[in-house]
């Protein structure tokens, strides 16, 4: 042992290691054949001829189930656009993780799903824009989407599998919630999470268009506990509380290295997926790194783990082990400093920013256009509510 | 109604996790850490055996423990949670 760690060493072995990680976010790639305004994947998209091969996603999961990794989720993009999906799943699979595929059930086929399940794939999540054919067309960025995905629905339920709905709720979706609801008891899923937009990546560049209006939110959670009752026994319905109405800040996956990590199809691990976004994380890759150094000794995961990274007000706030100052993307995006109180809590002197995006006049609905992106020529196609 | 053979529902996966050392139920969003002896009888649930019959194997591994009185109950509410059909 070296007297002197390079100062990117981490902790010295024998320092005490932070608890396993529980779950994995595998990120297969960032080819997507929809274009959600909401999408928070990171501005720079990895090239395909970057993603990490199909053997190093199996040394991936079999180093992540030695670190105590039992839980997956496969994600993209969409990860339906790998064609070695399957023996990605039978990798999971094998080193006895359960596998969950996040979906956006396009291009989804009974042979493909067969295949899947014969590897040891667990369940299915299938992500829902909108309850209206057109509308979620439209938010989804691709004609037929939404018939595709009701045909998705059926196959996985066919097949068995426990399917649940995704929806990301925004100022556009909102007013049709009931509709969304019902989608859960019409396709056969067992449980609906319905998750209020976060601002990084696109979604904060089209914050103005998403963030729904006070009024429209409670009139959801109305329709939530409502439908709760109604379903109870049936179907699960989740309800992530947006964190911008009530002042408080929510734990970002459930503390920062410390039940989870993710690897991005290139091979990037960060502690939360919209963690590359943060300046100077320089996060560690499995193509450089054993997975164990990345969770137990890397810099980017010890940075802002527990709480001794905390400033004031959140170094001497009661709630600093409950939601560990909330989220450091949202904090950096909304005042520019990674370690600063995230700005959806009352206590953060950026507190007005929130409330200045939440109390701002809602913009027309009719005059939805498409999301603007950084770095692509801007639409000059402008598409109308029906 | 047929007898009931209980087995994990869809999705479900009971393991031992060697990292932490106790066995788990994996959920699709869910993770369960099975406390006491849990993990040893829904083992036992592999939809072969009826209640009767995993009441009779664990009684006589352990011939002192109430198996008759709290086990049925025990299988019963984790087929209402929806972790054994
Ligand atoms: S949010 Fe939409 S565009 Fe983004 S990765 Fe998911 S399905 Fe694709
Ligand atoms: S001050 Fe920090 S620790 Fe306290 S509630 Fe706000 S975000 Fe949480």
């Amino acid at each position: 042992m070296t007297p002197h760690p390079a100062p990117d060493d981490g902790p010295a072995p024998g320092a005490m290691a932070p608890p396993p990680p529980w779950a994995l976010l595998a990120e297969l790639t960032h080819a997507c054949p929809l274009h959600c305004t909401y999408c928070s994947n990171p501005l720079e998209l990895a090239a395909r001829s970057t993603e990490l091969t199909l053997p190093e996603w199996q040394d991936t999961f079999r180093q992540a189930a030695d670190l105590g990794v039992v839980s997956a989720h496969l994600s993209g993009g969409e990860p339906l656009l790998r064609a070695d999906l399957t023996e990605i799943v039978a990798a999971a699979d094998g080193a006895g993780i359960h596998t969950q595929l996040i979906t956006s059930g396009v291009g989804l086929t009974r042979e493909r799903l067969a295949a899947l399940t014969g590897a040891g794939l667990r369940s299915v999540q299938l992500s829902v824009q909108h309850a209206d054919a057109a509308a979620g067309d439209r938010i989804a960025g691709r004609r037929r989407a939404h018939t595709e995905k009701e045909r998705a629905a059926a196959l996985v339920t066919d097949a068995g599998l426990p399917l649940g709905l995704n929806v990301v709720l925004h100022r556009h979706n909102l007013a049709a919630l009931d509709a969304l609801i019902d989608l859960a008891p019409a396709w056969g899923a067992g449980r609906i999470e319905l998750a209020n937009t976060q601002f990084y990546g696109w979604a904060l560049l089209n914050k103005a268009e998403l963030l729904p209006t006070r009024a429209q939110l409670a009139e959801a959670e109305e329709t939530v506990r409502r439908r709760r009752r109604e379903l109870d026994g049936r179907v699960e319905v989740i309800w992530v509380v947006p964190d911008h109405f009530d002042g408080t800040a929510k734990p970002c996956m459930g503390g920062w290295g410390a039940v989870s990590l993710t690897v991005t199809p290139d091979g990037t691990v960060l502690p939360c997926p919209a963690a590359a976004a943060l300046p100077g994380l320089d996060p560690p890759g499995v193509r450089d790194r054993p997975l164990r150094w990345i969770w137990e000794r890397s810099p980017a995961f010890a940075r802002y783990r527990g709480t001794d990274w905390m400033r004031e007000p959140c170094r001497s706030c009661a709630l600093r082990e409950r939601d560990f100052g909330g989220c450091r993307c949202q904090a950096y995006a909304l005042t520019g400093d990674a370690a600063a109180t995230d700005p959806a809590c009352r206590h953060s002197p950026h507190h007005t920013v929130i409330r200045d995006l939440v109390d701002a006049p809602a913009p027309p609905s009719r005059a939805l256009g498409r999301p603007r992106r950084p770095g692509r020529p801007s639409p000059s196609r402008r598409v109308e509510n029906p | 109604m047929t007898t009931w053979r209980p087995g994990p529902a869809p999705g479900v996966l009971l393991r031992a996790d060697r990292v932490r050392g106790v066995d788990l139920l994996l959920l699709p969003e869910r993770v369960v850490v099975l406390e006491g002896s849990a993990g040893e009888v829904l083992r036992l649930c592999d939809g072969t055996r009826d209640v009767p019959q995993i009441v009779r194997e664990l009684t006589a591994r352990h011939p002192d423990a109430p198996i008759a009185d709290e086990v049925p109950a025990f299988l019963d509410r984790v087929r209402k949670e929806g972790w054994l059909r």
